[in-house]
């Protein structure tokens, strides 16, 4: 099983990548497009068109009784109900066409090559999709960074002549009119961001996913993460899609499932500054065709290479070896909806984070990510002149090899002189960091300075190269994070006692654990996993009872304890603020803007070093982990709808065991 | 009778001189016929090679001496009930036919045996020995046709008393008819044929067929709850009994009555129902009926029993197969076959006839005719002898079987042959194996589904033990899936 075993990151083989647009930059684009496209099928597909898919939908034994409960509730007429359903379906359902198709294939051949230098794609995962593709029904699952995800994968699975997915997309994109269309024509379906508690939408669109996966009709694809991550960390996974995919399997419909977790890493991210001012309180522009077109500048700029690894397929019924007693579905008839039980929804949780963690593994990442890390701690570290390039390269390169002996998948190319890495890094990210008379910093300056600017325009136009850089840094955090819990650990507690560094980190990782890929009810695998990682690389001695650091180790665990730093931080801002701060009226959608404003004040004063705690996502995750450990309450219904209620007492004490000056305490370790 | 293998000892099926199978003696329709299809399916489907066969060992000698109980002799003797000791006797009496038996057998492995059988010739026989055995502390295991698939028969290796057979094949009367209540009253040792037969004779049947019925025992039936082929017509062997009277070493059990059902708390019947030869000999009365007659259908569904039709389609005479695969247009290897027994009355027969032969015109199926479904009716009793020819050539297999709601059957079919292949490979068998199935039975709310498995085990150092898991990791397939563990025995037969 893929996602299991991870005791050697090291051990782990990756396969090489081949560079798609090479042959795209050599032949014709016209007959690339209008090739014979001829992919191997799901050897018990029964070929069907749209139109009879959604036939089958209709009349599925699901829908007839959810539509008929449906009218016993409401008292509205079953037919009414019933062209309701079609009316959603109609709203929903892609219409993949295989001339759309290859009008993407020829216009993306041409934006890709200007846009990138090259699209590197693992082709054994290609031959192992191939292969998965003909015996089980598949669900693709990308990582989602860019609006680019989707049209790439099917692009890339094109190329390699496999069928094309349907896809899951949020109905903002249905919002740009031609655009929307051509999407659904490439295989898109839409769905709503929130149907909570509409049985019947509910319904069309679960049965509209499962029919089309049972039948082997196409791949299903959908981001577990569910949005665009904004931060490049990988978000907590979402639950829907993946609980309907799984339950053909679970209900003995399909003899399998493979998940196929695919890994997209972009070298530069085309909506780079977007994301940061998204972040930063500049609120999102509205999907429009417009737009889009409006981004047409972007082609004039140079974004690196992407890396797609298609992972190893997960076969639902491996995961569900051993932890899932399938015979519970044996006792109700299976066309009657019913809320999976609670140990269903722990194994699709597990499941899911299983999945991102293999994402996160298999992500490529490219020097400029270490750069970037370094770089951000020398700005905070307050050094104003930059760091000497000399320098840079040397922590890079001591960077490079403490990355790879945690199993980072790192493209280093290593028969170049790392000066040259460093500097063709730096020159391909200029739009963020500025070299001058041999020195490095991150280009916080505005280079035309508009006369005018208050210390509050001015504190966000940094912060948008902070965040930006940040979002880089990132990408490596996964690699690093339980270290980093680990060594943050060591840090706040005085002595060497396992137990009780044990239960720091615990503390740690649960405070953290809507920030990061943390797989609920593993933290002895994380502890042992970090301490494992941090005694092959000569940092720790892990004893029975006891953990010491060795003498040549400080290093390593320093640069650990500052990669956590900004989000400690930002976490006891956001405590400090909610028992200094918030008032009794505070709601759930002030908070952010609250917050965001409290922060400024701080960072101006310079009370507050780090600039990228302004990101809302830290903001947001904070809160949430308030709420998960009950410190903060969210009211709910009447006109307290929304409101938050702030346990002074307990912010405050999770404050302080934040900032070390509390021992971990027994009632929040005893949670763990 | 074979005593390592199923069946009469002149029936079998074998390759002649001339690399053709043919099933020998003279017994079933079957009998001296040329199959020419089965050879090359053997060795399409399992990869089998006519060159490569296994010598069953036949070597008596390696039976334990008998460990008696001398009291308990002594005081048998004084009864004039029949015994033996003898290896031959004991050895046959040591087995079911689970795989692992008769591999162990066709081995030369012999393992814990019987020390002693004896044959009671009545009710109170049993009563005797039964005394006997719990005075002298001796086991006693009944034996009445030797068919089990449960490991019923198996003697417990670590058992240190002395070990007694009670075979009751000499208890293999009808004692009575009783015209007026359609009721006989039955010794549990009659073979299922015997007492077809000389129900026959006085223009009764109960309807009772098994595919062991050549072999296996109304008390063997009781004690496993039974289902036979004609069930939708007669009932299980549960809707059949009237009345049992069963020895225990606490005494002798029966109701004072023998009215068709009473409502006096739990059945004492269904204690003793299926109970697994645990308990001992049963006499009892059936419910009788009469007349019968055959036909079959084809319809082309699935090749849910893709292998053996070809097989089938193989017995068609020349016109009849043209007419059906060049005519109608059925592939012989996705064509399904479904043999239908129609019995009872005329009219009755022609209108479920009538029903049946409708739904299968409107999914293109047709009627194969009468003398097919008699070949086809014949072929359930022959099957069981397949097992041996496999087991000359390096193959094993078994069925086993389950019952699973009607919206299952399709999902618990493919999920178990889908498992069967994985483990197959997982497990490292060289081939793939043999993995189908058929629905065997129907019922308002499901049907009975028996799975055929069995793979070339050439290249492998523990076959039966792989076996073992493989089946193991299919039975827990079909519990997951929503079917049962069994529909009518634990597990396994041919």
């Amino acid at each position: 099983n893929a996602t299991r075993g991870h005791r050697d990151p090291m051990l782990k083989k990756r396969d090489d990548f081949e560079d798609i647009l090479e042959e795209r930059r050599n032949t014709s684009d016209l007959r690339y497009a209008l090739r014979c496209y001829t992919p191997a099928l799901y050897k018990g597909l029964t070929p069907c068109t749209a139109s009879e898919l959604k036939t089958m939908v209709l009349q599925s034994d699901q829908l007839l009784y959810v539509i008929n409960q449906v009218s016993k509730e409401t008292g509205t007429a079953t037919d009414e109900i019933q062209s309701e359903a079609e009316a959603i379906l109609e709203e929903m359902a892609h219409r993949l066409q295989l001339s759309t198709i290859r009008f993407f294939a020829f216009t993306l051949s041409k934006i890709f090559k200007t846009l990138f230098r090259s699209i590197c794609v693992n082709e054994e995962g290609i031959q192992r999709l191939q292969q998965t593709i003909q015996e089980q029904p598949v669900v693709l699952l990308p990582s989602h960074r860019s609006y680019m995800d989707f049209l790439l994968m099917s692009y890339i699975l094109y190329t390699y002549d496999l069928a094309l997915p349907v896809i899951a997309a949020g109905m903002d994109f249905m919002g740009m009119k031609i655009v929307g269309e051509m999407l659904r024509m490439s295989g898109a379906f839409f769905i709503r961001r929130s149907f909570g508690g509409d049985k019947l939408y509910w319904t069309v669109f679960s049965e509209y996913v499962k029919i089309m996966l049972k039948n082997g009709f196409a791949p299903v694809e959908f981001f577990l993460e569910g949005t665009r991550s904004r931060t490049a960390k990988s978000l907590t996974p979402k639950l829907g899609l993946l609980n309907i995919v799984m339950d053909p399997f679970l209900k003995g419909e399909v003899f399998d499932i493979s998940l196929v977790p695919v890994s997209i890493s972009y070298e530069r991210i085309l909506e780079e500054a977007l994301y940061a001012r998204e972040l930063l309180g500049v609120p999102k522009p509205k999907e429009s065709t417009s737009g889009l077109f409006k981004a047409r500048k972007i082609l004039s700029e140079n974004y690196g290479s992407i890396h797609v690894y298609f992972g190893q397929p997960v076969s639902a019924r491996s995961l569900a070896e051993g932890r899932v007693d399938r015979s519970q579905f044996n006792l109700t008839p299976r066309h009657i909806p019913r809320k999976p039980s609670e140990g269903i929804q722990d194994f699709v949780n597990d499941s899911a984070f299983r999945l991102v963690r293999s994402q996160e593994e298999n992500m490529v990442l490219k020097p400029w990510v270490l750069l970037a890390a370094l770089l951000l701690q020398n700005q905070t570290a307050g050094n104003k002149l930059g760091v000497l390039v000399e320098d840079l390269t040397e922590q890079a390169v001591w960077l490079r090899d403490l990355s790879r002996q945690f199993g980072a998948f790192l493209h280093w190319p290593d028969h170049i002189p790392p000066s040259r890495v460093v500097s063709s890094s730096l020159s391909l990210h200029r739009s963020l960091v500025r070299v001058s008379e041999g020195r490095v910093q991150l280009n916080l300056e505005p280079g035309f300075p508009p006369p005018a600017m208050t210390p509050e325009e001015e504190l966000l136009s940094k912060a948008v190269v902070v965040l930006s850089c940040a979002s880089y840094r990132n990408q490596v955090l996964h690699v690093f994070i339980r270290a980093a819990l680990l060594a943050s650990a060591i840090h706040s507690v005085a002595g060497s006692r396992k137990q009780e560094i044990f239960n720091a980190f615990s503390f740690l990782r649960n405070m953290f654990s809507n920030e990061f890929i943390l797989r609920p009810g593993a933290e002895v695998q994380d502890f042992e996993e970090a301490c494992y990682l941090l005694v092959k690389s000569a940092v720790l001695q892990v004893h029975q009872q006891e953990v010491l650091v060795t003498d040549r180790g400080h290093r390593t665990l320093a640069f650990l304890t500052s990669i956590l730093d900004p989000f400690v931080q930002g976490y006891q801002m956001v405590c400090r603020f909610l028992c200094e701060e918030a008032t009794e009226s505070l709601t759930e959608k002030q908070f952010v803007p609250a917050v965001r404003k409290f922060f400024i004040k701080h960072l101006l004063t310079g009370e507050l070093k780090y600039v990228e705690v302004l990101s809302s996502d830290l903001q947001k995750n904070a809160l949430a982990a308030l709420l998960r450990l009950g410190a903060v309450q969210k009211l709910r219904g009447g006109a307290n709808e929304g409101t938050l209620k702030v346990n002074t007492v307990m912010v405050n004490s999770l404050e302080d065991t934040l900032g070390g000056k509390l021992p971990t305490q027994k009632p929040l370790a005893a949670r763990l | 009778m074979k005593w390592n293998g199923w069946g009469y000892s002149d029936s079998r099926f074998l390759f002649n001189k001339k690399g053709q199978a043919e099933f020998t003696g003279k017994r079933y329709r079957l009998s001296g016929m040329i199959i020419p299809g089965l050879k090359d399916w053997m060795e399409g489907t399992f990869g089998a090679n006519l060159q490569h066969k296994t010598q069953p060992v036949l070597n008596t000698s390696a039976v334990q001496p008998p460990m008696l109980n001398e009291a308990f002799v002594e005081e048998l003797k004084s009864t004039g009930i029949p015994f033996s000791h003898e290896a031959d006797d004991r050895v046959f009496r040591a087995h079911g036919h689970c795989l692992h038996e008769i591999f162990a057998l066709r081995d030369g492995k012999i393992g814990r045996v019987p020390d002693m059988v004896v044959w009671p010739n009545c009710h109170n026989d049993v009563v005797k020995i039964v005394e006997l055995a719990c005075k002298h502390n001796v086991c006693l295991i009944p034996y009445g046709g030797g068919t089990s698939v449960s490991s019923a028969l198996e003697c417990p290796p670590e058992e240190t008393r002395s070990i007694v057979s009670l075979d009751t094949s000499q208890m293999n009367r009808i004692l009575w008819i009783d015209e007026k209540n359609l009721t006989a009253h039955v010794e549990s040792g009659i073979v299922g044929q015997d007492l077809e037969r000389l129900l026959n004779e006085s223009g009764y049947c109960t309807g009772h067929e098994p595919d062991s019925m050549e072999f296996s025992s109304l008390g063997g039936w009781v004690a496993t709850r039974a289902s036979g082929m004609k069930k939708n017509i007669y009932g299980n062997i549960e809707d059949l009994v009237v009345h049992i009277k069963m020895v225990t070493p606490r005494g002798v059990i029966e109701k004072s009555c023998q009215g068709p059902r009473m409502s006096t708390g739990p059945d004492i019947h269904h204690f003793i129902l299926g109970s697994e030869g645990l308990l001992t000999a049963i006499i009892k009365i059936l419910y009788l009926r009469d007349h019968e007659k055959y036909s079959e259908s084809l319809i082309d569904m699935q090749k849910l029993y893709h292998g053996l039709s070809s097989i089938f389609t193989s017995f068609l005479d020349g016109l009849k197969k043209f007419y059906i695969t060049k005519f109608k247009g059925f592939d012989p290897n996705r064509l399904c076959v479904a043999t239908l027994l129609f019995e009872g009355a005329r009219e009755k027969v022609l209108q479920h006839e009538k029903q049946v032969y409708d739904i299968a015109a409107k999914f293109g199926g047709l009627a194969a005719g009468e003398d097919n479904g008699q070949r086809g009716y014949m072929l359930t009793f022959v099957i069981a002898y397949l097992r041996d020819l496999g087991m000359d050539y390096y193959v094993i297999g078994e069925s086993f079987e389950t019952s699973v709601p009607w919206d299952r059957v399709l999902d618990i079919c493919r999920n178990v042959k889908a498992r069967i292949i994985r483990e197959c490979k997982d497990k490292g068998v060289q081939f793939p194996p043999l993995s189908t199935c058929r629905v065997t039975q129907t019922y308002d709310a499901g049907a009975c589904v028996y799975f055929y498995f069995a793979f070339n085990y050439r290249g492998l150092s523990d076959p039966v033990h792989v076996y073992e898991q493989v089946e193991h990791a299919a039975r827990e397939e079909i519990l997951a899936n929503g079917g049962s563990l069994s529909h009518h025995h634990g597990g396994t037969t041919s």
